[in-house]
């Protein structure tokens, strides 16, 4: 009761704040009640800043770039956190046999979601660390006949499945080593290593409702794939990660797995069906508009839409209150249109013009219905003030165009 | 030990549900009552006692992970160093006690948690750390 009040108060105080606002939207969703920006606003008036409303903040349909942390998981870390500070690599005392223990837990609880042994799971600090380590495997074991493939499982981009299983068996049959960078899979798919045959495997915390900072690297031992470690020092992780492993951080990260594990099927559904009502929704009220990848293997909750004629950049700026991104993050500082569209065969304007939506566990209807709604809006609006769209209006190929240069 | 009746059941979906509103974060709070309502239907119709009683025991320890996340964030957004208590906002009686040394207390270290699953022992004083 008192929060709704609040929340009336709040929206009352942000819509009489200076400066036009579009049309306000469904309460509900742009209202962050209690979330205060972390940042204080630096004013030149030095007088201390009153009780701060507050703030609204975007929608948040980036789950590729990263996830928030699901209550659970905060939970499972908090006490390694405060009392149970142990390293995890001292063996004379009760902080570090505790540490240790967390550990071990976490290491079983990654193990589990995947099939693998837990002596096969390595502690790393993400899963760039652990591409860098299956990938250095190969410099260290060149021969002639020795290889590595490594394929995503699926992509950050355009969210395509590749098929892993049989990926797996090929390589398994000419004895070659197959990694696999599993970081937006883990958890969201069933993967087994075994039954893939998989020998190294990424994992990243962050892509499943885990802490950012912490990753896991699969090394198969059975039979034995050697890796060379990245970073030397004092032989943890059995010598091929040194570093005090972060328990707070790996408790965290099993916990996500474990709740992964148990919330598949549910999350898998309800994200299918969101997906299908965001692309039915879109497709149904705007013409020429085209998903990127291919949609029977596909992971429905990542969406990539090229919308033709609107330049994606502009596209995401008039989209400001939803929080979404054209390619991945990894590369969003360049202006470069996605590697990953271009190489599927994508058309480079419609390169510029893609948008991905990603729908993870927390998203809501409301949320994929506010973004749907303000997509069909502003990609009128920006057709509208296209002139290459006018001319396809009138019937003109612009392909057939030649375009002079000045 | 007797299994739960249907009057326990529905107080705990109550319960769950009543916490769940508490989450200030617009998604958290969707998600929890939506899961909450879902896992309740999902499973209305199971009969056997002890399947029965293993769900529950579980919906109880996922309603302490609730419970506690509750204590955090609401200190969390009076926006308060721990050591600086008269800007609290007023909290229920049984938080008054509320201090560094209550965080200390209530992560115990002699109540060793063995599973992710027991940390309903933990006293319900959360931490302001989020």
């Amino acid at each position: 009761m008192l929060l709704r009040a609040a929340w009336r108060r709040a929206a009352v105080a942000v819509t009489a704040a200076p400066g036009p606002k579009p049309a306000a939207p469904t309460r509900g969703l742009r209202l962050r009640v209690g979330d205060h920006a972390p940042q204080s606003a630096v004013t030149a008036d030095t007088t201390a800043a009153p009780e701060a409303g507050p703030v609204l903040r975007p929608l948040y349909m980036d789950v590729q770039a990263t996830t928030p942390l699901d209550p659970r998981v905060l939970d499972a870390m908090l006490p390694y956190l405060i009392n149970y500070y142990g390293n995890p690599h001292s063996r004379t005392h009760a902080y570090g046999w505790e540490s240790e223990a967390a550990m071990e837990r976490a290491r079983q609880q990654v193990a589990s979601l995947i099939g693998a042994d837990p002596r096969e799971i390595i502690f790393t600090s993400g899963a760039t660390e652990s591409n860098n380590i299956a990938i250095k495997e190969l410099e260290a074991a060149i021969q002639p006949d020795t290889s590595l493939v490594s394929v995503m499982t699926v992509n950050n981009e355009i969210g395509v499945k590749q098929p892993i299983a049989e990926i797996g068996q090929i390589c398994s049959s000419r004895k070659v080593y197959f990694h696999t960078d599993a970081a937006q899979a883990v958890g969201k798919i069933p993967l087994n290593v075994n039954d893939m045959k998989i020998d190294l495997m990424s994992i990243s915390g962050h892509k499943i409702y885990g802490p950012k900072g912490v990753g896991a690297i699969y090394i198969r031992r059975r039979p034995r794939v050697r890796v060379e470690a990245l970073q030397s020092g004092g032989g943890q992780e059995r010598g091929m990660r040194s570093g005090t492993v972060p328990t707070p951080l790996v408790v965290g990260l099993g916990a996500a797995c474990e709740v992964a594990q148990q919330e598949m099927e549910y999350d898998h559904k309800r994200i299918s069906k969101l997906a299908e009502r965001l692309i039915q929704n879109i497709m149904k009220s705007l013409p020429d508009v085209v998903m990127n990848g291919d949609p029977e293997h596909h992971y429905p909750g990542c969406i990539n839409l090229s919308f033709a004629y609107v330049e994606g950049e502009s596209l995401l700026m008039a989209l400001k209150d939803v929080a979404l991104s054209s390619g991945s993050a990894c590369t969003s500082a360049s202006l470069e249109p996605s590697y990953v569209l271009r190489a599927i065969g994508t058309d480079e304007d419609l390169a510029h013009s893609s948008i991905r939506f990603g729908i993870g566990r927390f998203t809501t209807e409301e949320e994929v219905d506010y973004t749907v709604e303000k997509c069909i809006q502003h990609v009128k609006r920006l057709r509208e003030m296209s002139p290459l769209w006018e001319m396809v209006q009138d019937g003109i190929d612009l392909k057939s165009i030649k375009w002079t240069q000045h | 030990m007797a299994a739960s009746s249907r009057a326990q059941v529905l107080d705990l979906y109550r319960a769950m549900l009543r916490e769940s509103k508490r989450f200030s974060s617009y998604n958290y709070r969707t998600y929890a009552v939506r899961r909450i309502r879902d896992a309740f239907r999902e499973n209305k119709n199971v009969k056997d006692p002890v399947e029965i009683q293993t769900l529950v025991n579980k919906a109880k320890r996922d309603l302490e992970v609730i419970r506690r996340q509750m204590n955090s964030r609401s200190v969390a957004q009076a926006e308060v160093h721990w050591h600086n208590l008269s800007s609290l906002q007023p909290l229920p009686p049984q938080f008054k006690q509320f201090s560094y040394l209550s965080l200390l207390i209530s992560w115990d270290y002699r109540r060793t948690p063995s599973h992710l699953a027991n940390f309903c022992i933990f006293s319900r004083d959360g931490v302001s750390l989020y």
